[in-house]
């Protein structure tokens, strides 16, 4: 963790190794904790060999699909006399994931360097890190590590004298939660009304300003410098389950624990020693409910399929849910999982682009349904509704927002009948607080 | 062939192009797939979802307007699976749109109403719950900006983004609180903006010209050629119990693809005018009487062959057919004839190669050129003086124009409206205007193209050509044509450039003549 608390001993320091250290800020702190040899490293390397030493790490996208970086990467086409372009989705905005502001905020410079491998890695010689428009220490953080960067050489058009070129643009995101969505972010970098573009193209074929383009997270992008410097092999055996998911990740946990944060742990970890041993465990008196583990965009999990998961991307589906971008969303027995899911809905219900009809006005439906089922106004079929329109909503339109608002509300109502019927059969009082 | 896939659409096989968007295969298969937000001018963001359909082996629904077919394609575009998907996104376009169909224009001729009697369902499940609301905007010139019916297709957007050149249409806001929004400090007032309220599938984007003239069922459609410049783009003109109340665009993809501009749309009203000349008016010494058309055209017929020296002032808008046969019927004579032009800004659409109002606005300049009519019109004028007769071919003339035709011994009237300065002529005779009858305009680009009769003459009015071609019956016994498509046949004699050509070769699309060559070259 590393920031507000000293890390667990059970945790695997790698990323967050220097969070709460404001030295590490600066370019000269950075190199001081061994910083930049990555990048130096990489420079010196073919693209094609940091690619495959990326594939064998077995890293895969930290962001939420869990794609693997090294593949996504060679992706790229060759010599096509193009430009290319790396992006950094830096806009972190799914509810109860905070890991990439961390890094941000505690250590500019390792996702600078990141980004400097990427970019070499697929050719670009342009990186734009879209940073989320709320994140203003983050913003304020990259934008001096980054000028410090071009002074010190590490950025420009001849990095550490290797005369290759790697800019890194910031561009500062508006506030739309959609924009996260790559491709609604190339738009949006472009300048354009951030509406998510249809695929194929793939963004490899024709991206940010129709060019072969790769997105990578925050997280993902940072862990690359630490392969290099270590070794794949290093990298792989970071494992303690699936051997599909190696490797460290930062878990971002959030809700009714006793110490919320930032957990980096190896892949594989078990869920129950998350949540009960590292993040201080329930309130006193407190059992757990249900959690929600890949932001918010997924499915919910019961108590006991929540304490019976490892988390890694197998581990997690096989109990039901995915990993996504590891927020995990804890509640105790207080929770009224009806409230939760209509603030989750009423939040999708907010952000969509809007072109697409099955998005635009399901999820406000959504919201509407599960507004009047706690305002004493449900109706019995309201239930079979909420199920049919999450069916339509999901595999419907351009991209996955109207999936994401399906998914918690699908799993809620299968896995928590009892609190909607509570509310439908007037067992329960209404509850009237506005949202 | 290998550029060709097999595909089978609804269980009809077909060979479409590699490349081809599945909605347009489907069309070929006589399949219509339901869409919104795709046009066949425009690019396709795919956005509108209603256009899903199953195709096997794919893992989910595929939008039928970007996905192209492959070969082998098995493809349902009205199975349970994608009629299901397209009831649910009807049901969600409906959950905030007014279905205030009654007092909405669109009514009638609404995507939006079609398709939900066709495959909509029958109640909303959407109850109790109040209706987004935004006012209604006015957008410029002739828009109005009804956000209530919007279903965000972005078609309008996309259009002035796109093809007009001219971005001041946005979506503004998210989730179910988005609309249209309009730049503050612009006006919708491109010269071709109007064609936003064709495009808009539902009452959305509506003309403020058409605003409750008419319900769409009470319309008679009739295709027909804009008059307004020379580029000949394709019209619909509608008319309500004989009168026309609105022109629209017709596609013709190799002249104007779906669009009109601005000023032709609103170029109709001409056409209602209720002074016309409805009789034939000859002179008998110093007043002129009605008659019949049989004693005016033997009177018309007598002039024309008596003339040696002739001078015709025709108007742009005069069909090939009368400008052909009102020549003819002073041929021997010595003839300057010229149509009057007039000019006017050039007004472009970007996104279309080779479509423009053009500066000539008329429509029949090349048509009158392969009949040797002129453009300089102050000499035809000039030419007047000390002619045997001259021939007013319904061109609208200015008081010197008018004052100049003192000169002729003789001057007779073939026209549409009464015009109290020509009560000299000798002749007065009622011709028809363009939406009164059949006939041809060639464009700039020398496409022949028809256009059809909306709405009966008035009166005794008859086309100038049956005029001409009936008088030189009388006085030379020359066949004269029975209809506009014998009228024009005949004109291959008279015209080698359309020799060989019949009405059924234009079709309604058109067809493109040599200037130079003779016969049908393309």
């Amino acid at each position: 963790m590393g920031y507000p608390h000293p890390p667990h001993p059970r945790e695997t320091v790698v990323l967050s190794q220097y969070f709460g250290d404001a030295e590490a800020r600066t370019f000269d702190g950075w190199v001081k904790r061994g910083g930049y040899q990555a990048l130096k490293k990489a420079l010196a390397m073919t693209p094609d060999a940091i690619i495959e030493e990326l594939k064998a790490s077995g890293l895969r996208g930290r962001g939420g699909a869990g794609f693997p970086t090294g593949l996504k990467w060679s992706f790229m086409p060759k010599n096509d006399g193009k430009p290319h372009y790396l992006v950094c989705n830096a806009d972190e905005s799914e509810p109860g994931t905070f890991k990439d502001r961390e890094i941000m905020r505690w250590t500019p410079h390792q996702l600078i360097e990141g980004c400097a491998i990427g970019a070499y890695a697929i050719g670009a010689e342009r990186c734009y890190i879209y940073i989320r428009g709320e994140f203003t220490e983050p913003w304020k953080v990259m934008t001096a590590a980054v000028e410090e960067a071009y002074a010190k050489g590490a950025l420009g058009g001849n990095v550490f004298g290797t005369g290759k070129r790697i800019d890194i643009v910031l561009h500062r995101g508006a506030g739309a939660y959609i924009c996260g969505e790559e491709t609604a972010m190339m738009n949006s970098i472009e300048g354009k009304r951030g509406n998510p573009r249809i695929k194929p193209p793939f963004p490899a074929q024709a991206g940010l300003f129709g060019m072969p383009t790769t997105i990578n997270n925050v997280e993902t992008l940072s862990t690359s410098s630490h392969i290099l410097n270590r070794g794949a092999a290093w990298y792989k055996a970071l494992c303690l389950s699936n051997p599909k998911s190696t490797g460290t990740k930062l878990f971002s946990v959030c809700g009714h624990v006793m110490r919320p944060g930032n957990y980096e742990l190896t892949m594989g970890f078990p869920m129950k020693d998350l949540i009960h041993d590292l993040a201080g465990g329930m309130r006193p008196g407190r059992r757990l409910k249900a959690v929600i583990p890949g932001g918010s965009s997924v499915p919910i999990m019961t108590a006991e399929e929540a304490e019976g998961a490892l988390c890694d991307y197998e581990g997690i589906v096989e109990k039901g849910s995915m990993l996504g971008s590891a927020g995990f969303i804890v509640m105790d027995d207080s929770t009224d999982i009806v409230y939760e899911l209509r603030r989750l809905a009423k939040f999708y219900a907010h952000e969509p682009c809007a072109p697409c009809p099955t998005c635009r006005e399901g999820t406000a439906w959504t919201t509407k349904i599960i507004q009047r089922s706690q305002r004493d106004q449900g109706k019995k079929e309201d239930l079979d509704l909420l199920l049919d329109l999450s069916d339509q909503m999901t595999g419907r339109t351009i991209c996955v927002l109207s999936d994401s608002c399906a998914a918690p509300i699908v799993s809620g109502i299968k896995k928590f009948p009892e609190e909607f019927e509570a509310y439908l059969s007037r067992a329960k009082a209404p509850a009237l607080a506005a949202v | 062939m290998s550029d060709l896939v097999n595909v089978t659409i609804d269980g009809v096989q077909i060979s479409v192009p590699k490349g081809t968007p599945i909605i347009e295969a489907a069309k070929q298969a006589g399949v219509l797939v339901p869409h919104y937000c795709y046009h066949p001018s425009l690019p396709s963001p795919a956005v509108c979802r209603m256009c899903l359909v199953e195709v096997e082996k794919a893992p989910k629904l595929v939008p039928a307007c970007v996905t192209t077919v492959a070969d082998g394609n098995v493809i349902h575009v009205n199975n349970d699976k994608s009629k299901r998907a397209r009831e649910s996104v009807l049901e969600f376009l409906l959950i905030n749109h007014p279905l205030d169909c009654p007092i909405c224009d669109q009514a009638g001729e609404c995507e939006l109403q079609d398709y939900t009697f066709q495959e909509g369902r029958a109640g909303t499940r959407y109850s109790d719950y109040a209706k987004r609301y935004n006012p209604v905007e006015d957008f410029g010139p002739d828009v109005l900006y009804v956000a209530n019916r919007c279903i965000l297709c972005t078609r309008c957007v996309r259009f002035m983004d796109n093809v007009a050149g001219d971005a001041v249409l946005n979506v503004s806001e998210r989730g179910d609180r988005a609309f249209i929004g309009i730049d503050p400090d612009h006006l919708l007032d491109h010269p071709w903006a109007g064609n936003v309220v064709d495009l808009c599938p539902v009452g959305s984007l509506i003309s403020k010209d058409f605003l409750h003239k008419a319900r769409a069922w009470d319309l008679d459609k009739t295709a027909s050629v804009c008059t307004g410049c020379s580029q000949g783009c394709n019209t619909m003109i509608d008319t309500r119990d004989d009168v026309v109340v609105r022109l629209r665009p017709r596609p013709n993809l190799d002249v104007n693809r779906h669009f009109i501009c601005d000023e032709g749309r609103a170029d109709y009203r001409w056409m209602n005018r209720g002074d016309r000349i409805e009789a034939p008016l000859v002179r008998d010494g110093a007043k002129l009487t009605p008659t019949d058309w049989d004693h005016a055209v033997e009177r018309l017929g007598a002039l024309a062959k008596t003339a040696r020296r002739v001078v015709i002032l025709a108007s742009g808008r005069a069909s090939t057919e009368s400008l052909g046969f009102v020549r003819r019927m002073v041929d021997g004579a010595t003839v300057t004839a010229a149509i009057k032009v007039p000019l006017g800004p050039e007004a472009p659409l970007a996104g279309v190669p080779n479509l423009a109002l053009r500066k000539e606005r008329v429509p029949n300049l090349a048509g009158a050129g392969l009949l040797g009519y002129g453009a300089e019109w102050p000499a035809a004028v000039a030419a007047v003086k000390g002619a045997d007769l001259v021939v007013v071919l319904d061109a609208v003339l200015d008081d010197a124009d008018v004052a100049a035709l003192a000169g002729a011994a003789a001057v007779v009237v073939i026209g549409t409206v009464d015009d109290d300065r020509l009560a000299g002529a000798t002749l007065i005779l009622p011709s028809t205007n363009v939406a009164e009858e059949n006939g041809t305009f060639v464009n700039r680009d020398h496409r022949v193209q028809r256009y059809f009769q909306a709405k009966p003459a008035p009166g005794l009015a008859r086309p100038a050509w049956w005029i001409a071609a009936e008088a030189t019956h009388a006085a030379r016994g020359l066949a004269a044509p029975a209809t506009a498509a014998e009228a024009f046949a005949a004109l291959g004699a008279m015209v080698p450039a359309l020799a060989g050509l019949s009405y059924a070769d234009l079709g309604h699309t058109g067809r493109v003549v040599s200037p130079t060559t003779a016969g049908a070259a393309r």
